[in-house]
């Protein structure tokens, strides 16, 4: 187990190796080879104003006249260890894990991105634990009760949730919830768990429910399909064989192996989430992440795209490995090796 | 009077009966038609007693079964006749009060124990399970019965093997836990589905032996499903033979090896191989296949497989056979006459078997 762990985590480091070198490619090779020169690159590091001469200096410091590999290899020691950068009057140093600075406000990228962590972790986190709870419950209940009006309910309303987009969704309700009935927050508002968590639930409720819809809808569907084949299992014969409470036939031996394929799915659903949930930040404008990125890709800032860019990367990778290990909790006969 | 009445009497009329099952019938209405698993079948049993219920597969053996489990309630399965446990009527009982009686009075042991038990849970934690719905007990109390359960039925070092998954279990290993399991509450009565069947011959011996000799520790009723004559001649005091939904022939273990009167029976018998008889004398099958439970052949459901039809004529075809006495404590459901009968057992089976 502790072998199995130390080498998924070197790998995991690997992983994000490749990942950071794909993405020092895409913003800085890929336009080298579509034609743009040095000057082209570092023309974006200075004002509008500046003149050939500005820019071709510019050019020297950020090093775009280096090989790639040493290129890259500042790139990813100012990821690791940081990195110094002299710009004209003082040299600055951009700390661990440096993602450089926003070509519009100068701000350096990091910390802008731990700002922002903190609300999609919550969004993540409270949309999360509702689609589990709710789609595994309603899942559960079409499969018990195969066929009923709650079963073909219940599986409509799964289908108008994966079908709908989450700005349709998320601004019809709004429309409904904040703005005719006013029992929610209007959006663009959130308050930071430790600091009122009953104020942080309000803000957030209205986008964890819009975001849990969508993915209840294939939990449901999941669900509902994994318990209608478990509870043909001969081990469901054996648990009601024993004189178990149908409860406890459903609830321990049926639910408990339905749940194995759900578990890595939910790891990696939310790890994805955690990345920035674009559509739910920009419809309810919530600074997360996946506002954050969406604003930087339409000014073109580099910086920060490539920090989304990592740590998307980052918790996806790591989500992998969380789901690897619980899987063979959650599974005894699965050994990690 | 008719067979079914005649064997198996009211439940008053033998009180030394544990178990009686009168006319029982699983019926189950599908889109095709209704298929009538289990169609008329009655027996009795008393404790320390072995029945063996023998047929092919889709015979209706295990459906009969899972009826005096109750395990058909809350599916599709219309459920008629009667079957009294030890004075007491289940096809009529409410389900909570079978379920009470399941697994503590009455248990049952499954045909593969690989996935009989559930794969998320310690073998361990399965026997205390069982135990403890029955037995207001604490963890620990239950921990060392199980424990206890495993040494009896033969497993090496229980009190590590408790923790194990059953995948950690060798086949045999984990039918003798399964067992274990349906002996946790010491039930009275132990109905065991092809105990032996996803099993390697050696271990067949083993688990059969295990069977005998907890039956006579605990004194209980067994029911033994099996499609294998073998297993039923190790083990079975009564057999009935079924075919089709219906008994074809239900007698003492020595009669019906001694002087089968059924075709079928003669067929089941046929299909036991022979390796003291030349190649082609060794394997006798029974043409054809089991008939579809929906479509049922009129007449006797077995004439089209049947050799001696030709003895009878129409009825066969038109009329079903009921079960009749031919001799104590045996009866068959056949048109073929006793002088017929007794000629080609005489003549044409015996020799050959």
């Amino acid at each position: 187990m502790i072998v199995f762990i130390i080498r998924r985590l070197v790998g995991a480091v690997l992983l994000l190796f490749v990942v950071s070198a794909v993405t020092f490619s895409i913003f800085f090779v890929v336009p080298r080879l579509a034609g743009a020169t040095a000057e082209d690159l570092a023309s974006r590091y200075v004002g509008k104003t500046a003149d050939e001469q500005q820019v071709r200096q510019m050019a020297d410091k950020l090093g775009f006249h280096d090989p790639l590999v040493v290129q890259y290899g500042r790139f990813a020691k100012g990821i690791v260890a940081g990195a110094d950068y002299d710009y004209g009057p003082a040299a600055e140093h951009c700390p661990a894990p440096c993602f450089g600075y926003s070509f519009l406000t100068q701000a350096p990228v990091w910390p802008d991105l731990l700002d922002r962590l903190p609300v999609t972790a919550s969004l993540a986190a409270g949309a999360s634990a509702i689609w589990l709870l709710a789609g595994v419950a309603t899942g559960v209940i079409s499969a018990l009760r195969r066929g009923s009006i709650f079963d073909r309910a219940a599986m409509g309303v799964a289908l108008a949730g994966v079908s709908l987009p989450i700005f349709f969704t998320g601004l019809l309700a709004l429309g409904i919830f904040s703005y005719t009935l006013g029992v929610t927050a209007p959006g663009s508002s959130y308050t930071a768990l430790a600091e009122d968590p009953a104020q942080w639930a309000y803000d957030l409720i209205l986008p964890w429910i819009t975001i849990a819809f969508l993915y209840a809808a294939g939990y449901a569907r999941l669900t509902s399909s994994g318990m209608l084949e478990t509870m043909s299992e001969d081990f469901i014969r054996t648990a009601r064989a024993k004189g178990l409470p149908e409860r406890t036939v459903v609830l321990k031996h049926g639910l408990r192996a339905t749940l194995t394929p759900i578990v890595t799915i939910f790891g990696l659903d939310v790890g994805l989430l955690l990345g920035g949930a674009i559509l739910t930040e920009s419809t309810f404008s919530l600074n997360g992440i996946g506002r954050y990125a969406i604003l930087a890709i339409g000014a073109n800032d580099l910086p920060k795209v490539m920090g989304v860019t990592m740590v998307a990367a980052f918790f996806i990778v790591l989500a992998n490995l969380v789901v690897d290990i619980l899987y063979a909790v959650v599974d005894p006969r699965v050994r990690l090796t | 009077m008719t067979g079914t009445e005649d064997m198996a009497g009211t439940a008053r009329d033998r009180p030394e009966d544990f178990l009686t099952v009168r006319d029982l019938r699983v019926h189950f209405p599908t889109d095709d038609g209704l298929v009538r698993a289990v169609d008329g079948v009655s027996f009795r049993l008393q404790r320390g007693r072995t029945l063996g219920i023998v047929g092919e597969s889709g015979s209706g053996k295990s459906v009969a079964s899972l009826a005096v489990m109750g395990l058909h309630s809350g599916g599709p399965a219309r459920i008629s006749g009667e079957i009294w446990l030890d004075g007491e009527e289940l096809v009529g009982a409410s389900a909570e009060r079978v379920r009470r009686l399941r697994g503590a009075k009455m248990a049952m042991i499954f045909q593969d124990p690989l996935s009989a038990m559930h794969p998320f849970y310690t073998v361990g934690a399965q026997i205390i399970e069982a135990y403890r719905i029955h037995n207001d007990v604490r963890r620990s109390v239950a921990r060392a019965h199980a424990i206890d359960l495993l040494a009896r039925v033969g497993i090496p070092e229980p009190a590590s093997r408790v923790d194990d998954y059953p995948h950690q279990f060798s086949g045999g290993m984990r039918q003798r836990a399964m067992i274990a399991m349906a002996l946790s509450c010491d039930p009275e009565l132990l109905i065991a589905d092809e105990p032996t069947t996803a099993l390697d011959v050696t271990v067949q011996a083993q688990i059969l032996d295990l069977i005998r000799e907890l039956q006579a520790e605990f004194h209980s009723a067994v029911i033994i499903i099996t499609h294998d004559l073998g297993v039923v001649a190790e083990l079975a005091d009564d057999v009935l033979v079924m075919y089709a939904g219906k008994p074809v022939e239900y007698g003492s273990a020595t009669d019906l090896f001694d002087l089968p009167q059924h075709p079928y029976t003669w067929g089941l018998l046929g299909s036991m191989p022979r390796l003291d008889r030349d190649r082609s004398e060794r394997l006798l099958p029974i043409p054809g296949t089991p008939p579809s439970l929906i479509t049922v052949p009129p007449g006797c459901a077995f004439h089209p497989r049947c050799g001696h039809t030709d003895a009878v004529g129409t009825a066969c075809r038109e009329k079903v056979p009921e079960l009749t006495e031919v001799a104590p404590e045996h009866r068959i459901a056949c048109h073929l006459g006793a002088a017929q009968r007794e000629r080609i057992w005489r003549t044409e089976i015996a020799p050959k078997l």
